[in-house]
C-alpha cells in the first residue's frame, strides 16, 4: 500500500499470522479511525492542562537563571506572607528522597548546594490562582554564587581544570570524571594498521548534531489530587505511568500503593516526557496544602521542563575496497548528556550497538561515550541514540560512493545487512533484514517533475515559499538517499513488560470486549491498535477502551517503538486466554470436541460444524475477565569491553529518498518530495502506520533544516516557537510511502515496532540531496542559510 | 488592569488623553503574546477594535502628497491589504502576505505593526520603499501630526508618537511603479524575519525606494543605494528606453543596499548572512520590479 495510491504487499513468513481468524474490516490490517481523533481535530479532547478541580490549587516552580551556580542561600519568608499563597517548599521540605532519574537517581526533584542547568527548578509554590503564584515567585530571593559552567567536550575531558559536574563522591550510578557512560563495541580484528591497509579507499569525516528537542505541542501539566488515605491521585499527561510512579513515590516518602496514576489526555511526547517534569512538584504541594494541585507549564516553561535529543559530535572513518567492499568502521560518539544522566546510559547503549547501520563490516572498532555538562539535561528522543550515528554513516557512505565513482544506492546495497548477518556486537539478525530491498523500492518511485517556474510560478513551492524571495532564481534541485538501522523496545537485560488485562461481558444484548491497560496513548494510535486487536481475537463488534491507570499493571513506556509490539503483544495474549476460557466454558458445559473453534461475528465456530452458539448465549450474565503480561525474549548488556552481546530485541529499518530545491544564492532549502519505505513485518493499522513514518520523516527534515535549541555558555537563547522552529505545513513535503510486510517470527503478528526508523534517515537523505545541489560538504545538522551560503 | 473600550474614536483620543499608559491593542498579535509572555504589564489597555473606521481605507488627494493617496485605516487587517489593495498598494501587500499564518494576517494590522515599531516589522520597509512622503497619522485631543515615515522610527521598538497619541491611518501614495518585497526566513511560512528588503520604481519623479528590515536598530532605507540606482537610471535614460539595467549597476545596488545595513550576530542568523542577502534579495526585486516596468512600458507602446 502506498499513502498516494496502492502499491505491492509482500507477506512472508506467515507463521504468526495463522491464528487471525476473523477479517473484521475493523479488526487488524483495517484503518478504523482513531477513538480520540475527532475530538482533537475539533479541539473538544481534553488534555492535560485542562484538568480541573474543585478547590484546586495552582503550582508553579522558581527555575534557575544560571547554568552553573553554588546556591548560598533560599529565603522564601516573603513569598510565604503574599495573600493566597497556600505553600513554598525547597528542597528543605522534601518528606521522602531528594533525588529521582529514570536510570540513575542523581537529579534533585528541588536543587540543593548547586544548580547544574540554567531552568533547574529550586522552589515551588501553591497559590489560588497562576497570576498569584507566579508574584509569589518573584518574592522568593535565592543568592547564588555564579560558577563558570562546564560545556564544551574539552571542558567535560579535564575535570582537574574545569572542575566536575557532580563532585566525585556525589556521583550515583558508574560515572566517573564527567562521564555519564560510555560504551565500546568491537569486532572483527577491530581497526589497527593491519587493518587499515587492507581498504584501498578511506573515508574520514567529523560530524555534529544539534540539540533537537521533542516540541510536543502540549505543555508539561497535571492535577495532584490528596486522598484520604494519606496518598495522591496524580493525573498526568506522560509516556510510562508506573515508571512516574516509581520515581514519584519515594520523593513524597511514600509507598508505590499510596500514589495512583491515571493518565491524563498527552498532546505528544516524542520521547520528552520519558522523564519527570512537575509530577513531583505537583504531589509535593497536594501532599503539603492538603488540596488538589494543578502545575501547566507555559511553552517557555516547557523548554526548561524537559529532556532534549542529545547533541553529538562524531568522528567516523569507514575503509572499503576499490569494488565497495567496507572492510572496517572506526567511530568515535560524543554525546552531550547534560546535567543529569536522564537516559544518556541507554543512548550510549544505542549509539554504539547501532553505529555502523545496516551494513556488514567485518571489523568494527567504536567508543559512544555520554558526557555530564552544565548544559541542558539530554535524554529520550524518538530515534534515541540511533539518529545521530545514522546521520554521520549515511554521510560517510555518500562521501565513499563518491571517492569510489560508484552509485550511493549501490553501494549501500552491496554492503546492506540481510536476515542472517551479523552485526558488530555479535548479534545475529535472526529476521527479514530488506535493506536493499528498501533502498531499491524508494529509487524506483517516480521521481517528482522538475520545476518549471517558467510557465508555472507558485512561489509556495519555491525555496522560501510566500517570503517571496525567489522567482526561480539560483535554485538547483538534488536528490538524496540514506537508510537506517534501529532496535525496537527495550534492550541490554531490560525486561520491559507489558500488562493486559481484557474482560469479556455481555452488555445490551451485545458481547463487549474492554481492555484494561495502563499503555499511554501519547498520539501513536494504541487505543485503536488496542480496539482492533481485541475485534479479530475476539470476533466481538464494541470494545471499550479502560482509562489508563495504575490500577493494572505495567505496560512500559510509550516509546521505543515499543508499544504495539509490546502492549499490542499483552492485549492479544489476554485476549486469546479470554478466548479460551469462553471455548472452555463451552467444552464443560455442551461437551463439545472440536479443535477448529473460533470467534467470529458475535458466535463460537467450529470450522467443521459450523456455527455453535452465540457468544451472548454463551456468556449469559457471567464475566471472563484475564490479565496477562508479555514478555519479548530476553536480551543481555553489551559487554563492557567488548560491545557483544545479544542486545537488542528486533530490528527495523527504513529507506528515504529526498529530492529538494535549493536556493543556493540564500541558502533556503525546500524539500519537495520525501518517499519512504520501511518494512512493518505486519501493518495492524495501515492508516496509523503511514502516519507514523510521516510524521517521523517530518521530525527527521526538522532535524535537517531547522530544528535546534541553541545554547550560550550552557544559555538556553530560544525557548519559544518564534525562535525554535518546526516544520509547518509549506514545509511539509508529499511523502510516497511504500510498506513492506515482511513477518518478524518473534513478534505478535510478525509485527515491527514503526515510530522511530523513519526519523533516523530522513535527515541524512535531506542533507544529502542538499549536498547534491550544492557541492558542499555539510557536515552538521541543523543546515542553515549561512552553511549554504558561506557566511 | 483595567480594560478601556471607547466606542468611538474621539473616546479613544479622550482616553488616550486621560491615560496616557494605556496600551492600545488593535488586531492584539503582538499585544497578546507580550502579556502571555509576561514581558508587559501595562495598568490599562485601550482596545480599539469598536471604532470601525479603522478598518476601512479610502483613496483620495492629500495636500503634501503627489497623485492618489491611500488612507489606509490603522487597523486593516494584511489579509484585506492583500485581498483589496494589491494594485495600489503593491509592495505592502506583498509584505502583508509574508506575516505569519492566516490567523495572524486575519488580525495583524499595518497600525499595529507601527506601534510595535520592532525592526523585524514586514511593513516598515514596504512603507519605506513607497516613498518619502508617506505619512502616519497621528492623532490627539490637540489635533492631527502628519510623521515622515523616515522620522518615524526613533530606535529599537520605539517609534515618535507621543504618549497622547494614537494612530488614525497612514497615507501612502499610490504605486505608480512596479513594487516588491523580499524576506528571508528559515523556515517556509511562519517566520519572524532574519532579514527584509522593500523596494520600489517610482517612474513619475524618477527616484525609487528601499527599505530594509531586522538589519539594523530600525527600519531604515538605503539612501546611497537609492542615489545610486536613480542616477544611473536618469543618467542612461533607462525610465525612457526601458533598456537593460545590467548586471554590473545591479550588481552594485545590491551592495549598496548591503553596506546601508548593521545587522547583528543573533539566534536568527549572523550579521554576515544577512549582509549577503540583502544583496541578494536587492539585486532580485530589483531584476523582477524593472522586467515588470520595461513590460509596462512595452505593452504601452504596442
Ligand atoms: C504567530 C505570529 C506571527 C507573526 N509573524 C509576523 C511576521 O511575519 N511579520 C511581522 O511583521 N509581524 C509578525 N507578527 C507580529 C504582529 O502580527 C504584527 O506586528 C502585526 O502587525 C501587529 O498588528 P496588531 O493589529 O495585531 O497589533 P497589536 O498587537 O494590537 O498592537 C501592536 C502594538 O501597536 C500598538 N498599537 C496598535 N494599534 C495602535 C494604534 N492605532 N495607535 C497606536 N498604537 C497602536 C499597540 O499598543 C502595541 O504596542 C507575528 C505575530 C504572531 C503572534
Amino acid at each position: 500500500m502506498s499513502a498516494r495510491n496502492s502499491a505491492t504487499r509482500t507477506i512472508r513468513g506467515e507463521k504468526n499470522l495463522q491464528d487471525i481468524t476473523t477479517a473484521h474490516p475493523d479488526g487488524i490490517g483495517g484503518s478504523p479511525l482513531r477513538p480520540d481523533g475527532t475530538l482533537k481535530v475539533r479541539g473538544e479532547f481534553a488534555y492535560s492542562s485542562d484538568l480541573w478541580h474543585e478547590d484546586m490549587l495552582w503550582g508553579m516552580a522558581l527555575r534557575s537563571p544560571h547554568a552553573h551556580a553554588r546556591i548560598l542561600s533560599i529565603d522564601t519568608t516573603e513569598a510565604l506572607t503574599q495573600p493566597g499563597v497556600y505553600a513554598v517548599m525547597t528542597h528543605e521540605d522534601i518528606p521522602g528522597s531528594k533525588y529521582y532519574g529514570l536510570e540513575i537517581q542523581d537529579q534533585p526533584a528541588l536543587a540543593f548546594g548547586k544548580v547544574r542547568y540554567h531552568g533547574e527548578a529550586v522552589a515551588i509554590v501553591a497559590a489560588d490562582h497562576p497570576e498569584t503564584a507566579r508574584r509569589a515567585l518573584a518574592k522568593i530571593k535565592v543568592e547564588y554564587e555564579v560558577l563558570a559552567p562546564i560545556t564544551t567536550e574539552e571542558h567535560c575531558q579535564n575535570p582537574e581544570t574545569f572542575g566536575y559536574v557532580h563532585e566525585p563522591e556525589e556521583y550515583r550510578g558508574h560515572a566517573s570524571g564527567n562521564v555519564v557512560h560510555s560504551q565500546k563495541v568491537v569486532s572483527g580484528l577491530g581497526v589497527n594498521d593491519d587493518v587499515r591497509a587492507m581498504a584501498d579507499v578511506v573515508v574520514v569525516g567529523e560530524y555534529e548534531v544539534g540539540m533537537q528537542d521533542q516540541a510536543f505541542l502540549g505543555p508539561e501539566s497535571g492535577l495532584a489530587v490528596p486522598a484520604e488515605d494519606g496518598g495522591i491521585d496524580l493525573y498526568i499527561a506522560t509516556q510510562w505511568l508506573h515508571v512516574d510512579r516509581q520515581q514519584v513515590a519515594p520523593v513524597l516518602g511514600l509507598p508505590e500503593n499510596k500514589v495512583r496514576l491515571t493518565l491524563a489526555g498527552v498532546g505528544g511526547a516524542f520521547g520528552g516526557r520519558e522523564d519527570l517534569s512537575m509530577q513531583i512538584h505537583a504531589c509535593l504541594l497536594a501532599q503539603r496544602t492538603g488540596k488538589p494541585v494543578k502545575i501547566v507549564y507555559s511553552r517557555e516553561e516547557s523548554f526548561f521542563g524537559h529532556v532534549h535529543r542529545h547533541p553529538a559530535k562524531m568522528r567516523y572513518e569507514h575503509g572499503a575496497t576499490r569494488d565497495g567492499r567496507l572492510v572496517y568502521m572506526d567511530a568515535r560518539i560524543v554525546l552531550d548528556g547534560g546535567a543529569y544522566a536522564s537516559a544518556s546510559p541507554a543512548v550510549v547503549g544505542n549509539a554504539s550497538s547501532l553505529s555502523v547501520g545496516p551494513y556488514e563490516v567485518p571489523n568494527v572498532n567504536v567508543l559512544a561515550i555520554a558526557y555530564y555538562s552544565n548544559n541542558p539535561s539530554c535524554g529520550a528522543m524518538r530515534g534515541f541514540g540511533a539518529v545521530q550515528a545514522c546521520f554521520a554513516y549515511e554521510t560517510q557512505l555518500d562521501r565513499l560512493a563518491a571517492e569510489l565513482g560508484m552509485d550511493p544506492v549501490e553501494l549501500r546495497q552491496l554492503n546492506a545487512v540481510s536476515q542472517g548477518s551479523h552485526l558488530p556486537t555479535g548479534q545475529v539478525i535472526d529476521a527479514p533484514a530488506p535493506v536493499a530491498e528498501l533502498l531499491q523500492k524508494v529509487k524506483d518511485l517516480p521521481l517528482p517533475p522538475p520545476l518549471d517556474t517558467e510557465h508555472h510560478l507558485d512561489i509556495r513551492e519555491l525555496p522560501g515559499a510566500l517570503s517571496n524571495t525567489s522567482h526561480g532564481e539560483g535554485i538547483v534541485r538534488g536528490v538524496g538517499y540514506a537508510v537506517g538501522l534501529k532496535n525496537v523496545g527495550f534492550s541490554e537485560g531490560f525486561d520491559d513488560y507489558s500488562t493486559a488485562r481484557v474482560r469479556l461481558e455481555v452488555i445490551g444484548g451485545e458481547p463487549v470486549a474492554m481492555v484494561h491497560t495502563a499503555m499511554a496513548e501519547v498520539g501513536q494510535g494504541g487505543v485503536t491498535v488496542h480496539g482492533q486487536i481485541a475485534r479479530t481475537e475476539l470476533g466481538v463488534e464494541q470494545v471499550t477502551i479502560h482509562p489508563a491507570n495504575t490500577e493494572v499493571g505495567s505496560a512500559g513506556s510509550t516509546s521505543a517503538s515499543r508499544q504495539t509490539y509490546m502492549t499490542g503483544g499483552a492485549v492479544k495474549l489476554a485476549a486469546e486466554a479470554v478466548r479460551n476460557e469462553l471455548f472452555n466454558l463451552g467444552r464443560s458445559r455442551y461437551g463439545w470436541t472440536y479443535n477448529d473453534l473460533s470467534l467470529i461475528g458475535g458466535k463460537v465456530v467450529s470450522a467443521s460444524a459450523g456455527v455453535l452458539i452465540s457468544m451472548v448465549d454463551l456468556l449469559g450474565d457471567q464475566a471472563i475477565d484475564l490479565t496477562r503480561e508479555h514478555h519479548h525474549r530476553p536480551t543481555v548488556p553489551f559487554d563492557k569491553e567488548t560491545g557483544q552481546g545479544f542486545g537488542h530485541v528486533q530490528y527495523t529499518f527504513c529507506a528515504h529518498r529526498a529530492v529538494v530545491d535549493v536556493d543556493v544564492e540564500l541558502g533556503l532549502v525546500k524539500v519537495v518530495e520525501l518517499a519512504a519505505a520501511q518494512d512493518v513485518g505486519k501493518a495492524l493499522n495501515p492508516l496509523s502506520v503511514i502516519g507514523q513514518i510521516q510524521g517521523g520523516s517530518t521530525q527527521g527534515l526538522g532535524l535537517a533544516v531547522m530544528e535546534e535549541i541553541i545554547t550560550k555558555d550552557g544559555k538556553v537563547r530560544n525557548p519559544s516557537f518564534t525562535d525554535y522552529l518546526i516544520p509547518t505545513i509549506l514545509d511539509t513535503p508529499p511523502q510516497p510511502v511504500e510498506i513492506m510486510e515482511l513477518a518478524d517470527p518473534n513478534a505478535p503478528y510478525g509485527l515491527r515496532g514503526v515510530g522511530e526508523a523513519p526519523t533516523l534517515s530522513s535527515t541524512p537523505a535531506i542533507v544529502s540531496a542538499i549536498r547534491a545541489a550544492t557541492g558542499l560538504a555539510l557536515n552538521r545538522v541543523p543546515v542553515r542559510p549561512e552553511h549554504i551560503t558561506g557566511t | 488592569m483595567e480594560f478601556l473600550r471607547p466606542a468611538t474614536w474621539d473616546e479613544a483620543l479622550a482616553a488616550k488623553a486621560e491615560n496616557p499608559s494605556a496600551l492600545p491593542i488593535s488586531g492584539g498579535t503582538d499585544v497578546m503574546v507580550e502579556l502571555n509572555f509576561d514581558r508587559h504589564r501595562p495598568g490599562a489597555l485601550l482596545d480599539l477594535n469598536r471604532i470601525t473606521e479603522l478598518t476601512e481605507w479610502e483613496s483620495g488627494t492629500y495636500e503634501g502628497q503627489d497623485g492618489e493617496v491611500i488612507r489606509l485605516g490603522a487597523a486593516v487587517p494584511y489579509a484585506r491589504i492583500t485581498k483589496e489593495l494589491s494594485g495600489p498598494l503593491q509592495g505592502l501587500s506583498i509584505a502583508g502576505n509574508t506575516v505569519g499564518s492566516p490567523q495572524i494576517r486575519n488580525r495583524g494590522s499595518v497600525g499595529g505593526n507601527l506601534g510595535g515599531a520592532s525592526p523585524a516589522g514586514d511593513a516598515h520597509p514596504a512603507l519605506l520603499a513607497a516613498g518619502k512622503d508617506v505619512f502616519v497619522e497621528a492623532e490627539s485631543v490637540r489635533g492631527t501630526r502628519l510623521i515622515a515615515i523616515d522620522d518615524f522610527y526613533v530606535g529599537v521598538k520605539r517609534n515618535s508618537l507621543q504618549p497622547d497619541e494614537l494612530i488614525r491611518a497612514v497615507r501612502i501614495p499610490v504605486a505608480d511603479g512596479p513594487q516588491q518585497f523580499s524576506k528571508i526566513g528559515t523556515r517556509n511560512a511562519m517566520v519572524i524575519a532574519v532579514c527584509a528588503f522593500g523596494f520600489a520604481l517610482h517612474p513619475k519623479n524618477g527616484t525609487v525606494g528601499t527599505g530594509i528590515g531586522s538589519a539594523a536598530p530600525t527600519p531604515r532605507r538605503a539612501p546611497e543605494a537609492e542615489q545610486f540606482l536613480a542616477d544611473e537610471l536618469a543618467e542612461r535614460g533607462l525610465w525612457q528606453s526601458g533598456g537593460l539595467i545590467g548586471p554590473a549597476a545591479v550588481q552594485r545596488f545590491g551592495e549598496l543596499v548591503s553596506a546601508a545595513a548593521s545587522p547583528i550576530d543573533d539566534v536568527r542568523g549572523s550579521a554576515a548572512y544577512r549582509r549577503h542577502a540583502l544583496a541578494v534579495m536587492a539585486r532580485r526585486t530589483l531584476t523582477w520590479t524593472w522586467n515588470e516596468y520595461t513590460q509596462s512600458l512595452r505593452s504601452a507602446a504596442a
